[in-house]
Parts: structure tokens; sequence; C-alpha cells
């Protein structure tokens, strides 16, 4: 099993693996922002938090279709449902992969690309804690996406058509507790459901993910 | 007996191509599988390696008994072919890469990324995998496509040395690897047409 994570995460890092694509769609967008809506730092401000888990979220997108499809197409899917590893434990680890490579570095800068969107100080940590928790959850679903749609050729845009629905309550929360810890508020409900959203995820889509894997490798 | 087959049917995208096969695998017996192209046989190969579910009859092999290789090698372009035998050794649970290297002469070219490779050796990297599985039965789907003489020797005498360790191979094949083997030609256990009739995705 730490076999299949170490090689994902070395894909990711040699040529043409994608790691910081996600990084970088996420900075352009941020930055885009500001000029778009004009430079008042009040308005910014309260804005802040939505626009960096939108941006997130889209960045998230952006690097799904290589979960499985890259597997698929150099037949690596067929030799891994026929290795000793379930299809459970595959897809929970590909959705591993993709959250190291692609969700933990947007969470860990969000708080960076706060600064430019005038963030208030005291959202620094909320938006970071928020992300942590929530991005999870972008991953395990973006798989599961991943999986309903791998059999097919450039599937990327039906993709992210199955999964942006999918992304709501992800989004409604984790920019509901950003904008309340931001605004000094309490944060303890939308992120226990957060959290409820994530853990459940976690727990039951792999099983999803690989059901709908075996039908798309017959 | 390491794969038994009987009565099996198989089916691809709903439309059975085959019915009627039976066949067993002994410890170092192989059987080669013939038959025109579009007869079944990948869809039999991948019946029997477990990735689609049989239309009808029964398939007898321990869970972890077959190896699978298909039209495609599964190798990465930007790994070595150390990473991505490697690779496949880990995920299977077994530990040296070394004889599957010598096997298909590969060791010169360790250090080369897969994507620098000629089709015939990206093969020959396909099938070393098969030794690094440490399973029983290969289940192998035209495993010459693109390799020169040389290598097809050195395929088949890979073979030979899996079947004298007491494995078994079940190969679809159009040419002829100089194996003791029994043949098979699974156009006569083409699926009559009135089967499809009676499929449920028809109704």
């Amino acid at each position: 099993m730490i076999a299949l994570l170490a090689r994902d995460l070395r894909l990711a890092v040699r040529a043409g693996g994608g790691f910081g694509l996600g990084l970088a769609f996420f900075l352009i967008v941020t930055v885009l922002v500001p000029f778009g809506v004009g430079p008042e730092t009040e308005l910014l401000a309260r804005i802040a938090p939505g626009i960096l888990w939108i941006g997130a979220l889209l960045a998230c997108l952006l690097s799904l279709d290589r979960i499985l499809a890259l597997d698929w197409e150099d037949g690596s899917l067929d030799l891994l449902a026929t290795a000793p590893l379930p299809l459970e434990a595959l897809v929970s680890l590909k959705a591993l992969a993709h959250w190291i490579t692609t969700g933990l570095p947007l969470v860990l800068v969000a708080p960076a690309l706060g600064v430019l969107l005038s963030l208030p100080a005291e959202g620094y940590l909320w938006i970071l804690v928020s992300l942590a928790l929530g991005t999870p959850a972008l991953s395990v679903i973006g798989t599961f996406g991943a999986a309903l749609t791998v059999g097919i050729k450039r599937g990327g845009l039906l993709l992210s058509l199955l999964v942006l629905p999918l992304y709501v309550p992800t989004l409604i929360f984790g920019a509901e507790a950003a904008r309340r810890g931001a605004e000094g508020f309490s944060t303890a409900t939308p992120l226990a459901l957060l959290a409820g959203i994530t853990f459940g995820t976690i727990a039951l889509l792999p099983f999803a993910s690989a059901a709908v894997l075996r039908i798309n490798l017959r | 007996m390491l794969l038994s087959v009987h009565d099996l049917a198989v089916a691809r995208g709903g439309v059975p191509v085959l019915e009627g096969l039976s066949f067993a695998l002994a410890p170092g017996e192989a059987l080669i599988l013939r038959g025109p192209n579009g007869s079944g046989k990948t869809t039999l190969l991948r019946t029997v390696a477990g990735l689609q579910p049989p239309l009808a009859g029964r398939i007898d092999a321990a869970s972890d008994a077959i190896a699978y290789a298909a039209h495609a090698d599964g190798l990465k372009a930007t790994l070595t072919v150390t990473e991505n035998l490697t690779f496949w050794a880990r995920v299977f649970g077994t530990g040296d890469i070394a004889p599957a290297l010598a096997a298909f002469a590969l060791a010169d070219l360790a250090d080369r990324p897969a994507g620098a490779l000629s089709a015939g050796q990206k093969r020959r990297l396909g099938l070393a995998r098969l030794l690094v599985t440490g399973r029983p039965v290969w289940a192998l789907d035209e495993p010459t496509v693109s390799l020169d003489t040389a290598a097809v020797g050195l395929f088949a005498d890979a073979v030979r040395a899996h079947l004298a360790r007491g494995g078994a191979a079940l190969i679809a094949t159009h040419i002829d690897l100089g194996l003791e083997a029994r043949h098979f030609d699974v156009a006569a256990c083409k699926a009559s047409p009135r089967a499809a009739a009676e499929d449920e995705a028809f109704l």
C-alpha cells in the first residue's frame, strides 16, 4: 500500500506530473479577484474567506481527472485491480495521494494569499483550519467522480459537472467557518458539520468508488 | 489443478461471445488460445483474471493465483525501468527484481526512464512484471506483440522456466512460441446468436 502512495507522489513531482499546477491556479485566481472587484479593502476582507474557498475548490477540481484516468490509459489500473490490493484501498490511497499533492499545499498557502485579499488577521487561523478539515472531502468526492468517468476519453468536463454539485455542502460549511472566524464569531457549528461531511465521505465513499470502478473496468 | 474452468460463458459489453468453455491447467502446463481477431480471447482472459464476471459457468482458482498481462503494459513513462519493476514487486509483496531484469535482458536499461524505451523494450519490461508477481498462473494476452525474434526466444525461455517451477500459463497468441503446449481454438466455442437475444440488456 505504501508502494502505491510512494509511486503516486513520485509521479506527481516528475515531469508532467502536475504537482504545483493546482497551487499556481489558486494563486492566480486569488490575485485576479482584487482586479475584478476593485481595491476596496473592506469589501475584499468581507469576501476573502469565500474567494479562498472557491479558489481552493476549483484548484482541486483541476487535477481530478489525473487521479485514475492516467492509470487507466496506460493499463496499470487493470493490473492494479488484479493485484492483492483491494479496490477500496486503491481508491482511498489515490484520494490520499491527491490530497497530499493538491489539497495540502493549498491549505498551507491559503493564509499567505489571505494577505492579498486583506483578510483580517484573526481569519488566518480559521481559513487554515477550515481548509485543512474540508479539502480531504474534496479529494475523496473527486476520486468518486474520477471513478465514475474513468473509461471516458476527455472526460474532464463531465467530471467537473458531476463533482461540483457534490462539493456544495463542503463549500457552504467550510466558507461559513472561515467567514465566522474572520469576523470573530464562534466557528464550532460549521466546523463540526464540515468535519462530519469529511469523515463521512472518507468512511463511505471509497466503497462507492470501488463499486463503480469495478463496473467501469469490465 | 491450478486453474479449472467449467462450462464458462463470457460476454463483451453485454453480448455473449463465447460459451461452453471447459479446460484445466495443472502445474507445469501451458494452454495456447487460438482464434481469429475478435473471437473473444481477450474477453476470456479478462474474465479468468477476475476483471469481469462470467456470464455463466465456473472458474476455480485461488484468488491470488493469476497474474494478468494485457496489451497495455502499465508502465509509467517518467519512472525508470527499476522503479517501475520495484513498484510492482512491492505491490505483489515480492522482493528481488534482479532475476526479472536478467530474464528479459533489461539489466543494461535499468536506469532508463520507461518513456525512453522502444516498443519492444517496453513489452519486455511489461513481461518482466510477471516474474515479480510471484503468481503461479500467467494469463497473457498476445505477449509477443512488438517483440523481435530474440526477445520472443527470451519470453519462451521465461515461460518454460515458469512451467518448470510448477507454474501454468494461459496464452493467447498468433505466433508459434515453440512451447510444448496444448492448443485450444476458442472459435469452436463461439456463442450462438440466440443467446444474445436472451440477454437481459436487450430485453
